[in-house]
């Protein structure tokens, strides 16, 4: 075994003596986790809105003042006076503004008389985000507006009360999970992917298989090494991602040993995928072309960014044997849940496996000879 | 290596047993599909030889050199090393050879030292010994006062005598190097040289090495085997080798009037053994007496009023030898395109 941890001494000194795998392999996850967790953590605001009153009526004038309540306040809107409706209709076609409310004549008159009053909202639907947000301010306008002034002491309608288990998660914390999978996803690519061909391409390899090396020897210490250059990605991104995140997780001792736990499982998983794949390619462009597409195979239908319920049936089937899934849902119970051991439980048990697995496939399809 | 049991006294009536010669190579052959890259070839070095495959690029020498360091299988025949087989014993092979490949392979990042202690690491070299050895070896390739540098600060010639030191820090039995002055100036080339004979002196070596310079063979090597599109066309000493082609000088001349073949009254002159005609008035003779020959041609020419614009003697050199066994020029095969380029395969070099 003296042999198999030569390979990893090497692996280890060339790791620390050149840190540009570690930057580069913690640069992409934090730049996502910083702008893209600011980017759509937040709520829509600023955007314009056309008003077309054709009424002029005191139950306009209540719509104009719930609109200048919003403007002062969670300003997710600022209203803009349209004359027509055809005028605010080509305006939102042409984006000079993002939705148009129509208060349609005769509307303080059928409100007065209970004749079912309608307002219409033209809205740019070609952005659904900005679309629903819209939509669902307007919807509250309209409740409050319909809402009696003086509440009735019996309430006959039902209503919901929700328990939310934790604070408001802005979307960053929910990023994080993934960011710092995604740092050992791209430590174990480079690392274990790109340099271990680069060095089959160098000869370097040559010279291990004229030692008198086994073949288990070289394959564990490759990995070993390729697996220990992993976790101290993950390590160092889940601590820096916490900070920037504004979590406390890792002050926490037992919540610091079962992230240290799940990030070894998920560095042995990936390196012994990654060493699968790539144990009979022989050309240094292979893990280059391959390192977007395993990156979108393999990131995004593990729920770090939009929720696996969500998925199509096909795409569920890849997240069912995907690594990264097991990885992120474990770094969420952990970072943002703090679920305790029982959370992670089948995380690391999934993670051990597959990489276990992984490298089991992956050793006699090692050649010892050129 | 295990040592084995110890071997029994030799009665007076039992012959000690000859030692098996450090390298055997009996009709080896390597295909690849229905290409033969080394087409049945044979020969055996004795311990302590400096023993050089010579040939262009693409002739087999890379490819047998790997089949005899346990890198790529046999195909046919068998390659032994210190009595070992490579097919069989591969270990035991591992054990006792030192391999440096074409290509420079040591760590930039590393330090000399780191390079070569993670090298006695694979091969098992204990600490004491491991010590010991790389500071045998640094003063021996002259790089001990670099000893902390990082690699990448070396220059091409100090990165090859730190891949030399590498391949002997197990301080194996017999030494094999692919083509280890590729790219070095030729200073840098004659220090490798010195430096290999000095070290098969003090460490008892039998060297191979694989090269397409004529210089580095003659100088060098004990015995030559030219390699030719994977077979063997000759083997000896180079003394013996230039002695083996028809002459022992190399006459060119250019006469002024090339239209009129002087072929003829060439072969005709004393100590001819051959002409070859290079076009535009070029003739190369080989000639068993340089001065005599020259004397006669320059007489022939002045007779026959055709005046001599370029003439030149020399002796017989390797370039020749190869020429004569091969039928073509070494330097010319280096720059043409290979009638064959060989199937990528892991490791193999550009």
């Amino acid at each position: 075994m003296n042999r198999m941890w030569a390979i990893v001494e090497r692996e280890m000194r060339k790791f620390f003596r050149s840190p540009t795998l570690m930057l580069m392999s913690m640069t992409l996850p934090l730049v996502q986790l910083i702008i893209l967790g600011n980017a759509f953590g937040g709520k829509v605001t600023n955007t314009r809105m056309g008003v077309v009153d054709y009424d002029h009526g005191e139950e306009a004038l209540k719509i104009h003042e719930a609109f200048q309540t919003v403007a002062a306040n969670i300003r997710t809107f600022e209203t803009i006076p349209y004359a027509d409706e055809q005028t605010a209709r080509e305006d939102v076609r042409t984006g000079r503004i993002d939705a148009a409310v129509i208060i349609p004549a005769q509307y303080s008159r059928r409100v007065l008389a209970g004749e079912s009053p309608h307002i219409g909202l033209m809205v740019d639907n070609s952005d659904q985000f900005v679309s629903g947000s819209l939509e669902s301010e307007m919807q509250s306008l309209v409740d409050a507006l319909n809402a009696p002034l003086i509440q009735p002491k019996v309430v006959a309608a039902i209503t919901l009360d929700v328990v939310e288990l934790y604070p408001y998660i802005e979307y960053m914390k929910f990023l994080l999970a993934g960011s710092v999978a995604l740092a050992m996803y791209i430590s174990v690519m480079i690392g274990g992917g790109m340099l271990y061909i680069d060095d089959k391409a160098r000869g370097v390899h040559e010279g291990y298989l004229v030692t008198p090396i086994t073949k288990l020897e070289l394959v564990l210490g490759l990995n070993i090494a390729g697996a220990m250059k992993a976790v101290l990605s993950g390590i160092s991104l889940s601590v820096i991602g916490s900070l920037l995140a504004g979590l406390g997780v890792v002050f926490h001792l037992a919540a610091v040993f079962q992230l240290a736990l799940l990030i070894v499982a998920t560095s042995i998983a990936f390196n012994g995928m990654m060493f699968l794949l790539m144990v009979r390619v022989e050309d240094p462009l292979v893990p280059r072309a391959m390192f977007g597409v395993l990156n979108t195979l393999l990131f995004f239908p593990s729920g770090a960014i939009y929720p696996i319920a969500a998925f199509p049936k096909w795409l569920r089937a890849i997240a069912v044997v995907d690594p990264f899934t097991y990885a992120v849902h474990g770094f969420k119970a952990i970072l943002i849940k703090d679920g305790g051991f029982a959370a992670i439980q089948k995380d690391i048990l999934f993670l051990f496996g597959f990489g276990i697995i992984s490298l089991l496939l992956a050793t006699p399809l090692f050649k010892r000879t050129l | 290596m295990t040592s084995g049991p110890p071997s029994p006294i030799p009665t007076s009536q039992q012959a000690p047993a000859a030692p098996p010669p450090a390298i055997a190579v009996e009709n080896i052959v390597k295909r690849y599909g229905t290409f033969e890259a080394v087409k049945g070839v044979s020969f055996e070095v004795a311990d302590g030889e400096i023993f050089g495959l010579l040939g262009p690029n693409g002739a087999g020498k890379s490819t047998l050199i790997r089949m005899m360091t346990t890198l790529i299988p046999v195909t046919a025949g068998r390659a032994l090393i210190a009595g070992h087989d490579v097919a069989r014993e591969p270990n035991a092979v591992r054990n006792i050879i030192g391999v440096i490949p074409q290509a420079l392979t040591s760590d930039i990042d590393l330090t000399v030292e780191e390079n070569l202690s993670i090298y006695a690491k694979l091969y098992g070299v204990p600490r004491a010994e491991r010590e010991r050895n790389i500071a045998t070896l640094l003063e021996a390739v002259d790089l001990t006062k670099w000893r902390e540098a990082q690699t990448k600060t070396l220059s091409g010639g100090m990165r090859r005598r730190l891949e030399i030191a590498r391949g002997l820090v197990h301080s194996p039995r017999i030494f094999f190097l692919d083509e280890p002055t590729t790219g070095l100036d030729p200073v840098s080339r004659v220090a490798v040289w010195e430096m290999l004979d000095k070290l098969r002196n003090s460490m008892k070596l039998t060297i191979l090495i694989t090269t397409h310079y004529m210089d580095e063979a003659d100088n060098l090597c004990d015995r030559i085997a030219i390699i030719d599109h994977g077979k063997l066309v000759a083997l000896d000493t180079p003394l013996a080798l230039k002695s083996s082609v028809p002459g022992s000088s190399v006459i060119e001349v250019q006469f002024g009037r090339n239209s009129i073949d002087r072929k003829p009254q060439l072969q005709h002159l004393a100590g001819v053994t051959a002409v070859e005609s290079r076009g535009s008035g070029e003739y190369r003779l080989m000639t068993a007496n340089g001065s005599l020959t020259t004397t006669q041609l320059v007489e022939m020419a002045t007779s026959a009023s055709d005046p001599i614009r370029g003439l030149s003697v020399q002796n017989t050199t390797l370039d020749d030898v190869f020429v004569y066994y091969t039928g073509r020029q070494l330097r010319d095969e280096q720059v043409k395109a290979p009638s064959f380029i060989m199937p990528p395969r892991p490791g193999m070099q550009p």
